[in-house]
């Protein structure tokens, strides 16, 4: 008996459907599910011990309290100056990877970028932390060397928090940009500068274009690694780090108010998703184009 | 420099015992030459001949190791490529996929500072030169390959280089579009009046285009002459077997008659050849016969009195239009020998293994001493 | 619904590092660490065959543990006493002891009579006690001179102190501004307004902590290294600190240190309460306590403990506690909903600059 088209077609359906399906479930189960969880979670609130009831209450203390105003929108502000810094570190680090070096040297500057990842986020962070704080080895150093007067205290400021976060973002930024760069052919470059083109113009008009979807792919990732980030900026900020996601666990852990919890939560994933919009609304750039490349 | 008033003819470009040197190998060797102005020039040669090197040094890529090269009367040492006169069409022509047709050709002038307005309308200008006219909002990526072609040419002369460098522009092309360009851009080298320093590995591309060209061999030119001079009158046994189709005999010398000398090879068949310099008995040689130059007969009587008459077996038919060809074996020798047909048609009814006599004027076969290692 | 529980009690395993097998010869605890000394546990092993598993923890984390999980994932637990009665009305996470097989004469009735007021429920107990101690301040007397929890706000010791972010701090900085917050723990509005008011005390405050420290050991390095000059600190660590280097000391502060006792619980999804009922006396019987006592720093609820106890904590006690227990004040049980008025408060001191 000879298969019929139609029945061909059904069949590679149904394989399709049965490769497809552990994914799906998994979808479904881990990402969907726990959010509609969460989502019912934020609009309730506790009215007695053991009673709950639909509310909107949960919102309103986040817009009704300024200190987690405060909190989110600096999360997201120092978000942002830290994607913009990983940018600015890791363009000219994926430019040497993939333009100035090639074959071992090339190989061994990405295993460099990527020599961080080989510890635990915990173990990398706390490495920060005897290396910054007041009787660790840089202020020491810098005592030593008659810069400071006494040792200073590196750890718990804004821009300790930025280093730590920069540091463990590196990575995500330089892959999708050396991809790019890789994919950007030579001669345009060589033309580019023979038709009069100096460094400035060739980086602006040939070599920034052609890498937009791998930096904005980059910065995506980056932005959202770095909302999402709970380790770095608790250890590294202490106690002024103020980062949203300490307030999430505080609300789940700490606080046993996971009504509270979920909708910072869904505060978060909305300001990470509405700050991806914006960022490929500005760069142009289509979300399939940017995940690809990255 | 002293300030010598220019000549009318004085060179664009000159080359001066230009040296460049790799690692492993000397890539230009002590090169020397001067393009006249608004002369088409190419460097022809094999790949790894140093003529990609050679260009790179005159666009600027690459230093000299030692040597000069004077473009317009003015030494490039120390000038970056975008503070050169030249522009550079490249191989994959390298046109900006983030640009439009018009920025393209725009780019160098918005380099040089010209208003938005100004570079615009000499972008259109320019493409109208090319037969583009109206394609300045086009992606890259709408237009053909000669449209390509013509968009890349535009971009440079638009800033009308004193020189304008070709790195195998059409490589990349079909086989019947490169006819087409090869047209194309002889008329728009004739229209523009620019210097061209083209290089190609095809001789072809070399002989339709160019007033001169040059043979480029091992870092040195062979010979720099018209494609007539190249053509018909090798200096080198490199320019004979590399220009044009060529039947090539390698022989030992065994009579010698003012500049014709007697010739046999391995196997034993005798030819006669002139040679470019006088040769002693017993000397090695390698002698070119052009495919054109010997004559079919099948009655020997026919070739012309006063010349060797050989004997061949047909081995195969090279049926190519206008050029086609036989190859046949000389009798006793089994040296392969090709013959272009006549167009007349006259010898279209040959067969294969079928016996037929052929002659040549010694006076067209050229011969060299062997091409030992030394050169 | 119970898929997100599901996940959470799937995320709760995978953060204890719990088994999964419910193997009758294996006890699970949720505790905090030096709790379960590796040697208890072995000649519990020697002398029952149950095999004891352990997950480091403190009270909120046990707390949201079993609340994710409505109490499964472990056979035993060891919160405060004060965090008991609570979270039971609101979550249900534990069940009932069963003192008839627990033999209760091996514990200090006191003790006993301390949980049976903070932590039953209609009449049902809920807790036993374990370990108890008081939290008061730890002072390097070379570099210091404090005697009350307000000291650590002066000015010279800018950048030199420390306290956890925790409820326990708002208690002490309330008491040494001379009220007695747990009087208020019935009246809202009244405990809403002394919060408040050590909110901003201790907002004025905050430059002089170097950090919020989360875990023991951040408290522990800060003070060896001089960083830290005096700090909220239960008695145990600062003992521990102070026989590393003299200088160290536990004092009992002038507004009176707070006590503090961690306890038994069952959690209501246990699955092997014979093994939690057999670790339980086999905890409390003396020569055990003694080594747990020991290993803690901390004084053991069991009676007969405190004869076998090491002579240098007991001289350790009485320099810090010179008038023994008469200025010390125990927790009482936190009645549910004062947390979130005291969360908003450590969450503006944590904001504050």
């Amino acid at each position: 008996m000879v298969d019929t088209p139609a029945g061909g077609a059904w069949k590679g359906r149904l394989m399709l459907g049965l490769m497809l399906a552990p994914a799906v479930l998994w979808l479904f189960a881990l990402i969907v599910l726990p959010h509609v969880d969460l989502a019912l979670l934020s609009f309730r609130e506790r009215l007695a011990p053991r009673q709950y009831g639909a509310s909107l209450a949960q919102y309103r203390t986040f817009f009704g309290e300024p200190l987690y105003w405060h909190v989110f929108v600096r999360t997201a502000v120092m978000s942002a100056i830290a994607t913009a810094l990983t940018l600015l570190f890791a363009f000219p680090v994926a430019w040497t990877i993939a333009k100035l070096t090639r074959g071992r040297t090339s190989a061994l500057l990405f295993v460099v970028c990527l020599i961080p990842f080989w510890v635990s986020e915990t173990v990398r962070t706390l490495g920060w932390m005897i290396l910054l704080r007041e009787s660790g080895v840089l202020p020491q150093l810098l005592a030593h060397l008659g810069v400071t007067d006494v040792p200073v205290e590196l750890l718990y400021h804004d821009a300790t928090i930025l280093v730590g976060l920069v540091y463990t973002s590196l990575l995500f930024m330089v892959v999708p940009l050396v991809n790019s760069f890789e994919s950007l052919d030579n001669s345009l470059i060589e033309a580019a500068y023979d038709l009069g083109g100096n460094a400035g113009s060739i980086l602006r008009e040939i070599v920034i274009p052609h890498a937009t979807p791998g930096i904005t792919a980059g910065c995506i990732v980056v932005f959202m690694l770095t909302l999402g980030n709970y380790l770095t900026p608790n250890l590294l900020g202490g106690k002024n780090s103020q980062w949203f996601t300490e307030q999430i666990y505080t609300q789940f852990i700490t606080r046993f108010n996971w009504e509270q919890g979920a909708a910072f939560g869904f505060l978060l994933l909305a300001l990470s998703t509405a700050m991806v919009w914006v960022g490929l609304k500005a760069s142009g750039q289509r979300f399939g184009d940017v995940m690809r490349r990255a | 420099m002293s300030a010598a008033a220019p000549e009318a003819a004085a060179p664009d470009l000159e080359v001066r015992s230009v040296v460049k040197r790799f690692t492993d190998h000397v890539a230009v060797d002590a090169l020397s030459f001067s393009v006249r102005r608004g002369s088409f020039f190419s460097i022809l040669g094999p790949s790894g001949c140093g003529k990609t090197t050679l260009l790179r040094m005159i666009a600027g890529f690459i230093q000299p190791d030692d040597g000069d090269i004077v473009i317009g009367g003015r030494s490039m040492s120390g000038v970056a490529p975008n503070r050169r006169p030249v522009n550079m069409v490249f191989q994959q022509l390298a046109l900006f996929p983030m640009m439009s047709v018009g920025e393209n050709v725009a780019f160098g002038l918005a380099r040089r500072g010209v208003a938005r307005a100004e570079r615009l309308r000499r972008a259109e200008a320019m493409l109208e030169r090319v037969s583009l006219s109206g394609a300045g909002h086009k992606r890259v990526d709408e237009l053909s390959g000669g449209q390509r072609q013509r968009v890349a040419i535009a971009r440079s002369l638009v800033l009308e280089p004193t020189l304008l460098l070709l790195d195998e522009p059409l490589g990349a092309l079909d086989l019947k579009l490169r006819e087409h360009m090869k047209i194309e851009l002889k008329q728009l080298q004739a229209a523009f009046g620019t210097t061209f320093v083209y290089i190609t590995h095809d001789q072809s591309e070399a002989l339709v285009l160019s007033d001169h060209v040059a043979v480029m061999n091992r870092g040195r030119f062979e010979q720099v002459g018209t494609p007539q001079e190249l053509y018909y009158a090798p200096a080198t046994a490199f320019v004979a077997g590399f220009v044009g189709a060529n039947n090539r005999i390698a022989g030992t010398v065994t009579a010698v008659d003012g500049p014709i000398a007697e010739l046999v090879t391995g196997d034993g068949w005798s030819i006669r050849a002139r040679c470019s310099r006088p040769l002693a008995t017993g000397a090695a040689v390698e002698a070119f016969v052009r495919p054109e130059v010997a004559m079919l007969a099948r009655v020997a009587g026919e070739l012309p009195a006063g010349q060797t008459v050989h004997v061949g077996i047909v081995e195969s038919l090279l049926f190519d239009g206008a050029n086609s060809a036989v190859l046949l074996r000389e009798r006793q020798s089994r040296f392969e020998f090709r013959i272009a047909l006549p167009q007349t048609g006259r010898f279209a009814d040959l067969k294969v293994a079928e016996q037929i006599f052929f002659s040549f004027d010694p006076e067209r076969a050229v011969c060299f001493a062997a091409a030992g290692d030394h050169g | 619904m119970k898929i997100g529980r599901l996940l959470l009690l799937m995320l709760g395993l995978t953060l204890g590092g719990a088994s999964q097998a419910d193997d009758a010869k294996k006890l699970r605890i949720i505790t905090w660490s030096d709790y379960v000394p590796a040697e208890v546990a072995a000649q519990f092993k020697a002398e029952t065959g149950i095999q004891v598993e352990l997950t480091l923890s403190n009270n909120e984390e046990m707390i949201s543990k079993l609340r994710a999980t409505g109490g499964a994932g472990f056979d035993l637990a060891q919160p405060s006493q004060d965090r008991i009665a609570g979270a039971q009305q609101e979550f249900r996470i534990y069940k009932p002891i069963d003192l008839g097989k627990v033999k209760l004469e091996q514990f200090v009735p006191e003790l006993i009579d301390i949980v049976k007021k903070n932590a039953s429920i209609d009449g049902k107990l809920y807790a036993l006690p374990y370990v108890w101690g008081a939290e008061g301040l730890v002072v390097n007397s070379k570099k210091a001179k404090i005697a009350d929890y307000g000291d650590l706000c002066k000015p010279e010791f800018k950048g030199k102190t420390a306290v956890r972010l925790k409820r326990p701090t708002l208690m002490a900085f309330a008491l040494a501004s001379g009220k007695d917050p747990f009087a208020l723990y019935g009246d809202i509005k009244g405990y809403t307004a002394l919060m408040e008011e050590v909110g901003r005390t201790l907002s004025t405050c905050k430059a002089n902590f170097r950090f919020f420290y989360d875990n023991k050991d951040q408290l522990l390095n800060g003070v060896r290294s001089g960083e830290i000059v005096a700090a909220m600190m239960w008695d145990s660590g600062a003992w521990r600190l102070n026989r590393e280097n003299p200088d160290i000391r536990f004092i009992n502060p002038k507004s009176g240190a707070i006590a503090w006792m961690d306890t038994y619980v069952l959690p209501a999804r246990g699955k092997n309460d014979a093994a939690a009922y057999a670790w339980i006396n086999f905890t409390m019987r003396p020569d055990i306590a003694a080594k747990i006592a020991k290993a803690v720093g901390n004084f053991s609820a069991s009676k007969g403990a405190e004869q076998l106890m090491e002579p240098r904590l007991k001289e350790q006690f009485k320099e810090s506690f010179p008038d023994g227990f008469r200025n010390v004040k125990w927790y009482p049980a936190i009645p549910a909903g004062l947390e979130e008025i005291e969360g908003r408060i450590l969450d503006r001191i944590k904001a504050a600059n």
